[in-house]
């Protein structure tokens, strides 16, 4: 569809995740058009990727899950950030900038 | 708390797998609803949502199953389904699974038992505190430990580099409790042995260093728990109790710990009592002999900081000083040190580089299977290899199918490890409980221990991972492309990995077979060589006269009242006397000097001549010949001249020639002049059948009295009969005399011990080889033949020859075993060399070994490959050919 759309980078997905589930609870769609929407539709996550990665992170307590009804009444399974999700995602926002901006300076050079 | 999520988790996904799979099922399915509601909320019709949904989700089974390989404890999840999907093939394939369990079993189980006897015998170190710091001292020049008393004391109370140093030796004596007086054998100790090995009483006390005040003064027994628990019922109150011992008293003061059975590790003795009472004990007392090296060994921690190397200075220094100081008695004395457990190096290396020997060929045992189960899988592997096609065709990773191989590899080798692992406790449960000497207890610990386990694992995981290994570069190079579509691999390459692992295995099993028909040969020989002496039709009785309290003045009427009342047994053809009968294990021996001699230090003599002392018509009894000259009469007393007879190799060795020697002179350490009245064949001598030709001595017993008495009585009547008529002779002449009659043969099972069992232990390997031969060699020639049935059924058609037929089918296999027996064979004469210093005469180079392998190796071909071959000649070719 666009061919904008990159793959994400390799670890920047949890991050990514973790900073979609900021401004709330959401099921898996609802994480993967957030991301797309947080970064004006330069990553798509497939569900092949998402899903794992949910999965993943909740085993690591990052993030919790919960049975709900969605905006069509349908049942979906919903992930919210734990505590130490919200410290996870500082580490990884810092880890981020210090990455982005060595890249930066790298190609400056 | 994280971890705790994640433990969590874990056992959640163990557990619960089914919920967390119903789970991500609903979340899957409900993710692929909302996708649909999306698009047609987006003005798709319904079945374009649909299709646009499921192209964005790209395969629910595909998305679940990556979900389940990002969960924690996935690996473990799935190991087990890999092991239950090995299991089910196994299952479906039970001949495959059995021969390879079996074959494994087998092997793991020889190397289990050969390990647990290196493991016991040489690794293990001694059950006392801190064993690594044990050494016993040995000489240089012979590697033996044994050093003479006085020596033993200055060694003790000169050198600075040991905390302690003690000694022991072996003995019998007659223990009465009251009852009847029985034969016990006794650990004669240095007062301080108990405090220098660090062990404390199990009951009562030790006697101590302290408890030593010179000859016989320290009249003390301490028992070994099992000699407590076996005579004395466990009764506590033994201990104060007095009991007599070679008919003095002594009183018992403590019981040893149980599992303390003395320093020497093959041997379980029954009662400790101090050195310094050997002449109670053994009836003649050399505390103050120098030269007689009676003390078995000498023994001590080393100091804290002290070095080996160190310690081995100071002893030399010791030794130098002896040397200096009774010139007469010592020469240069240079010491080593040595583990305490197998008496010393010259008796610990034989044993060592045996069981080293029979490791190597435990290895190759399991090599073999383990290239035998190889070149299985491969073929099953090829067999499957249409299966493994259409999992990598439906998205399998080449890894994923390599792990499920290796999975089956692995549960068949751990299956036949612990059935290996099994069989081997069992046997070894049974050769710790086995006496292979009825007079001498025997204490062998071989008992499996942790380190068994730990080396049958391993072992069980490396032939699993070495057998899985073989077919790896087949499953990589799968083109599932090409198999799918032509039915079967055709190979253009003419030697596969799988010829050259049957090669190595055939050449393995005849490294295998040559040694144990070596072995078997050797032994062979070893039985009906010439001793030097008659075993057949002669009784041999061991008396001690010492332990029924006999001194030196009544010991030579009661021997000759002995021989006397044996003459009388009707049947009895001659009767003789010798202190140690030869081929004991236990043998006494002198220094000798040639007549011109004058200066008789160590150095200067002529040779170490074996010492009998033998009664007039022992030469008779035994079945010796005597080659010139004359025996002893009972005139050959102390009144009259000394004199001797010698043997061959005394002769040539001591006077240079065989002619002339009689009434020649030569001179023992203390200077008597003995002349030499006679000449006997020369014999086997000291417990090894595998020994050079030893100067010997015969001395009259009337003039060379000693006290070890055993009677050979030549018969030409049953061993039964004659041995209980013996025994009531002998117990007409003293009740109280402990004796133990059996016929020489039986005697000399413990001479024999050492090869009977390297022949035993190299058949059961040499018997296992040829078993995976024939099971490899089966396997190969049946695989070639199924593979080839329709070349073969075509050949047949096309009207080739029952001959042209077999050579088609089975050519390859026959070449290979020609090939690897001819490798095997030379290696297994260089292999057997090794084993020269135990088997007696074993010599590959023996005509019969070398057809006897050849044979052995085509009857295992011929066997292996007939099934096959019959297979192979009643092909139908209409029949194979419709059916394709």
């Amino acid at each position: 569809m666009q061919a904008e759309q990159t793959t994400i980078l390799q670890g920047t997905l949890d991050m990514l995740i973790l900073k979609s589930l900021v401004a709330g609870e959401m099921h898996g769609l609802g994480v993967s058009r957030r991301i797309e929407q947080l970064t004006g539709g330069t990553f798509s996550v497939k569900p092949g990727s998402l899903f794992p990665a949910l999965h993943r992170m909740e085993e690591e307590g990052w993030i919790s899950a919960f049975w709900g009804d969605s905006e069509n009444n349908r049942r979906a399974k919903y992930y919210r950030l734990t505590k130490a999700g919200r410290k996870q995602l500082e580490v990884e926002t810092r880890r981020w900038g210090r990455i982005s901006w060595a890249i930066a300076q790298a190609l400056e050079a | 708390m994280p971890l705790l999520v994640e433990v969590r988790s874990f056992l959640r996904n163990l557990f619960s797998s089914r919920r967390v799979d119903g789970d991500l099922d609903r979340e899957i399915h409900s993710h692929l609803e909302m996708l649909i509601d999306e698009n047609i909320r987006a003005g798709m019709p319904p079945k374009e949502a649909q299709r646009a949904a499921r192209i964005e989700l790209g395969g629910s089974e595909q998305v679940k199953e990556q979900v389940r390989e990002a969960r924690i404890g996935n690996w473990l999840h799935s190991v087990l389904s890999d092991c239950r999907y090995g299991i089910r093939q196994l299952r479906k394939n039970p001949g495959f699974a059995a021969a390879a369990v079996v074959t494994l079993a087998v092997a793991i189980g020889a190397n289990a038992v050969v390990f647990s006897a290196l493991n016991a015998l040489i690794l293990r170190p001694l059950n006392v505190p801190q064993a690594q710091s044990l050494y016993a001292t040995e000489r240089t020049s012979d590697m033996w430990s044994y050093e003479s008393y006085p020596n033993y004391l200055d060694l003790r109370d000169r050198n600075r580099s040991f905390d302690g140093l003690a000694a022991y030796t072996i003995s019998q004596a007659g223990l009465d409790t009251g009852e009847n007086p029985s034969r016990a054998w006794v650990v004669e100790v240095s007062g301080n042995y108990f405090d220098v090995l660090g062990i404390q009483p199990y009951l009562g006390r030790f006697f101590h260093g302290s408890d030593e005040h010179g000859p016989n003064s320290a009249p003390y027994i301490v028992l070994t728990y099992a000699y407590w628990h076996s005579h004395f019922q466990d009764d506590r109150g033994v201990v104060g109790r007095t009991v007599q011992l070679n008919k003095h008293p002594f009183t018992v003061v403590g019981v040893a710990p149980p599992e303390f059975h003395g320093t020497l590790l093959i041997f379980s003795p029954d009662l400790f009592v101090p050195i310094v009472d050997q002449e109670q004990v053994d009836g003649e007392n050399l505390l103050n002999d120098r030269r007689d090296r009676w003390v078995m060994s000498a023994m001590g921690h080393l100091k804290a900081g002290v070095t080996p190397a160190q310690a081995i200075a100071d002893l030399n220094s010791i030794g130098s000083y002896l040397k200096k100081s009774y010139p007469k008695d010592e020469d240069q004395m240079t010491f080593s040190l040595a583990r305490p457990s197998l008496v010393s190096d010259i008796t610990g290396r034989p044993v060592r580089a045996f069981l080293a020997g029979l490791m190597l060929l435990a290895g190759l045992i399991l090599l073999a299977a383990c290239a035998n189960l190889g070149s299985l899988f491969a073929a099953r592997a090829a067999d499957r290899s249409r299966e493994v096609a259409l999992r990598l065709a439906l998205g399998a990773s080449r890894l994923r199918i390599l792990r499920q191989l290796f999975t089956e590899a692995m549960l068949i080798s751990l299956i036949g490890g612990a059935a290996g692992l099994w069989g081997s406790v069992v046997l070894l449960h049974w050769l710790s409980a086995w006496r292979p000497f009825p007079q001498f207890p025997m204490n062998v610990p071989v008992n499996p221990d942790a380190n068994v386990y730990g080396v049958a694992l391993l072992l069980a995981l490396a032939s699993g991972f070495l057998s899985g290994a073989v077919p790896v570069r087949q499953v990589l190079s799968t083109d599932p492309y090409e198999i799918v579509k032509s039915g079967s691999i055709s190979r253009g390459r003419r030697v596969t990995v799988r010829d050259l692992l049957l090669a190595v295995q055939i050449a393995i099993c005849a490294v295998l077979v040559t040694s144990s028909m070596v072995a078997v040969r050797g032994l062979a020989r070893s039985l009906h060589s010439h001793f030097g002496f008659e075993p057949r039709n002669a009784m041999l009785v061991d008396t001690a006269l010492n332990m029924a309290g006999y001194g030196v003045d009544r010991v030579p009427t009661m021997q000759r009242r002995m021989i006397d009342a044996m003459e009388t047994i009707p049947g009895v053809t001659s009767v003789g006397l010798v202190s140690i009968p030869p081929l004991h294990m236990g043998w006494n021996s002198s220094k000798v000097f040639t007549d011109e001699t004058t200066d008789l230090r160590p150095s200067n003599a002529a040779a170490e001549a074996i010492m009998y002392n033998i009664s007039p018509e022992y030469f008779h009894a035994a079945g010796t010949a005597l080659l010139a000259g004359r025996d002893f009469t009972w005139h050959d007393d102390k009144n009259a001249p000394r004199i001797a007879v010698v043997n061959w190799e005394f002769a040539s060795r001591i006077f240079g020639s065989t002619t002339d020697t009689m009434g020649r002179y030569y001179k023992m350490p203390n200077g008597t002049r003995i002349q030499v009245v006679g000449i006997v064949e020369d014999g086997k001598y000291t417990a090894n059948l595998t020994e050079d030709p030893q100067p010997a001595m015969f001395l009259p017993i009337l003039q060379s009295p000693s006290n070890e008495t055993y009677l050979v009585v030549r018969s030409n009547r049953d061993p039964q009969q004659i041995a209980a008529a013996m025994r009531s002779k002998l117990r007409d002449l003293d009740a109280g005399l402990p004796s133990f009659i059996q016929t020489w043969n039986e005697e000399m099972n413990g001479a024999l011990f050492a090869s009977r069992m390297a022949t035993a232990s190299l058949g059961i390997l040499g018997v296992m080889g040829a078993m995976l031969s024939i099971t490899g060699i089966f396997g190969m020639a049946a695989y070639s033949v199924t593979k080839r049935l329709k070349e073969l059924g075509i050949r047949m058609a096309l009207g080739a020859q029952r001959k042209e037929v077999l050579q088609a089918a089975l050519g390859r296999a026959f070449k290979l075993l020609a090939l690897g027996s001819a490798a095997g064979l030379l290696l297994g004469i260089v292999a057997t060399r090794v084993l020269a210093f135990i088997v007696y005469q074993a010599t590959p180079r023996d005509p019969l070994v070398l057809t006897g392998v050849v044979v052995v190796m085509a009857l295992l071909g011929l066997l292996a490959t007939w099934i096959p071959a019959q297979r192979a000649l009643s092909i139908d070719p209409a029949m194979l050919l419709r059916e394709e």
